[in-house]
């Protein structure tokens, strides 16, 4: 089984929504379950720090040997930062996804939309079902 | 059951083999004087020392290459199921015509008086080509489907800017079973691509595409049979819908297999089409290409093809035609691939009229026969196709961990290339599966037994799934690093 941790909140396209020290301020990353779904992470595509998107805009894509996925951002902002280290080694999403396999940090405009993200009881329903 | 035997060990690099000295033949000095290569060339183009070509004996060479071929997959080995792709067996008369000398020493400057032969084959294939799409004129030129589309496509932009809609008529619309190529054919001329979701059979949902048609809508791309090998059995509805919103239909020719003789995409409202000439007709292709994707056009299309048009002149001789000013231009060097053209017609010549309808019924049938093998061991979520059927491995997954990629492995010790997997994207742990018509009623048993032993075994022993193949000379590849570090340079040790 994957790993759903709780105190994270997630999209029904796999992203997963962790908080962070500074308000306002999330990052995000794909699920345990979707790098399991997708195999070996070739390559990770982002955007870059100071770019905005809506709520379930495409903000990168990912591509693992058996296809190329389109990455969605969970809440409407800014990106403040990328993990520069996916650029090196793109594994580090199937082999610590929830750690050193995060995306993206971005500054929330709404930080209500968290309220409208699944729960890890949610997910792993969503992901069961 | 008996296996296809690999050859066990790993063969070494051709580089390996070399050995200072050895050779093939012996060429004697010259005894005319002739001036040496520093004359003959200025020094910037030289290089400073001579290239670090293998030194082998020629049956050494042969063996070489024998030996890799016998590792490696291919039609004249055995079955090799990779849906979508129709990987029928190439027949070998296509390339005896091909290396005809006349064909061979054609170079594509030789005056149109001076090559009548090659013009004649060429016009051939445009008439025999449209009459099976049903449509009025063909270019050749596409060097392969993605190219074909490509060519689709601008035929739909040069269309619509001759109707003064061409600012406005901004998307294309594809159905989310469709190939990538076609969004990405349509994202790169420059349309928004539009997905269409699909009904529960797996076909076109009519009412989702009313609700995406208006003034904005440039044409549709649908492959048919589509992706799960269900024929649109509304093609002649979809076709008159999106015709009403003033766009144009585009066939993707990918699966004309099924089809060809028996239906004509003219017919059923289709305005383009493109052909693969490497898999319906039977050029080689996966490694031995290069492919054709020539494109059938109605005649309300056909001034804006691609330039030169092959046309048959009053006088009965056969020339390459420029002069199209509505034409959006060139697409390829010279004519097209044109040794792939002459394989095909020769197929098409060998089949005849009714070999082709012949060739569709059959892969049709050989499909349903395979399919009926297999589906009580595999799932079938959209039921049986045409030419192809997709299977998914999701209860077999749930129920033992083994994935379609590990079955896909496991394919390999028993002799069989796995079919196409993980696509279409809208079934989980696809296996999608082509036997073509080529294969023998026996064939199609012996690679049912194979997929069926391996359901058994993933019950009965998942982990000699997980883990295969144990029989190749080389067992689970790491694909993921194979795509992230890739190297295919010889390095030699004194480089290092």
């Amino acid at each position: 089984m994957s790993e759903i941790p709780d105190g994270l909140k997630y999209t029904e396209e796999h992203e997963y929504v962790r908080e962070t020290d500074s308000e306002n301020e999330f990052l995000v990353g794909v699920t345990d379950y979707a790098q399991g779904e997708l195999g070996d992470v070739v390559f990770v595509e982002l955007p870059a720090a100071g770019d905005t998107f809506g709520r379930m805009d495409v903000f990168g894509t990912i591509e693992a040997v058996k296809a190329v996925s389109d990455l969605f951002s969970p809440l409407t902002g800014e990106i403040v930062a990328i993990n520069e280290a996916l650029g090196e080694d793109p594994a580090l999403v199937n082999s610590d996804p929830y750690g050193e396999g995060w995306m993206v940090r971005i500054r929330a405009t709404d930080p209500s939309e968290i309220d409208g993200l699944l729960s890890a009881a949610d997910y792993a329903e969503h992901v069961d079902a | 059951m008996a296996r296809f035997p690999y050859t066990a060990e790993v063969t070494p690099t051709i580089f390996e083999k070399s050995s200072a000295g050895r050779t093939g033949t012996v060429v004697p000095e010259g005894d005319v004087d002739t001036p040496g290569v520093e004359e003959l060339i200025p020094a910037a183009h030289l290089r400073a020392s001579p290239p670090r070509l293998p030194e082998i004996p020629e049956n050494e060479v042969v063996r070489h290459y024998t030996q890799l071929s016998l590792k490696n997959h291919h039609v004249d080995r055995a079955l090799y199921p990779l849906g979508s792709c129709t990987m029928k067996y190439n027949p070998k008369v296509n390339e005896a015509t091909a290396r005809t000398a006349g064909f061979v020493g054609l170079h594509p400057f030789m005056p149109q008086a001076g090559a009548q032969g090659a013009l004649e084959l060429m016009y051939d294939l445009t008439v025999w080509l449209a009459e099976i799409a049903g449509m009025e004129a063909v270019t050749l030129q596409p060097a392969a489907g993605a190219q074909g589309e490509m060519t689709g496509v601008l035929l739909m932009r040069s269309y619509h800017e001759s109707r003064g809609d061409g600012e406005t008529r901004t998307k294309v619309l594809f159905p989310d079973s469709a190939h990538g190529t076609n969004p990405a054919t349509a994202a790169m001329a420059g349309f928004d691509a539009v997905e269409l979701p699909s009904d529960a059979a797996g076909r076109v949902d009519i009412e989702a595409l009313r609700e995406a048609l208006d003034d904005g809508v440039a044409g549709m791309m649908l492959t048919n049979p589509n992706t799960l090998g269900k024929f649109e059995s509304d093609i002649i509805e979809i076709c008159d819908l999106v015709h009403e919103a003033g766009g144009l239909m585009y066939m993707d020719g990918a699966n004309l297999n099924a089809l060809m003789g028996v239906a004509r995409p003219g017919d059923m409202g289709y305005d383009i089409v493109h052909f693969n000439l490497h898999k319906t007709m039977s050029t080689p292709h996966g490694g031995g290409g290069p492919g054709s994707g020539p494109v059938a056009v109605k005649s309300h299309l056909a001034p804006f093809l691609p330039v030169p048009r092959v046309v048959r002149n009053d006088d009965g001789s056969f020339g390459l035609e420029w002069d199209r000013p509505e034409s959006f231009g060139k697409l390829h060097g010279f004519y097209g691939n044109f040794g792939v053209m002459v394989r095909a017609w020769t197929y098409m010549r060998m089949l005849g009229r009714q070999g082709i309808r012949g060739t569709a019924e059959a892969s049709v049938l050989n499909n349903a026969y395979l399919t009926s093998l297999l589906e009580t061991h595999y799932e079938l979520p959209f039921g049986r196709g045409m030419h192809e059927s997709v299977f998914s491995a999701s209860e077999i997954k749930k129920r033992t961990g083994v994935k379609t990629m590990d079955i896909a492995k496991r394919l390999l010790d028993f002799g069989f290339h796995a079919p196409t997997v993980y696509f279409p994207l809208n079934v989980p742990e696809a296996l999608m599966t082509e036997p073509t018509e080529t294969e023998t009623k026996e064939s199609l048993e012996r690679y049912a037994e194979a997929c069926i032993a391996i359901a058994n075994e993933a019950e009965s022993d998942p982990e000699r799934v997980t883990t295969a193949p144990h029989d190749t000379p080389l067992r689970r590849l790491d694909e993921g690093r194979a795509a992230r570090e890739l190297d295919l340079r010889w390095t030699f040790e004194s480089e290092d």
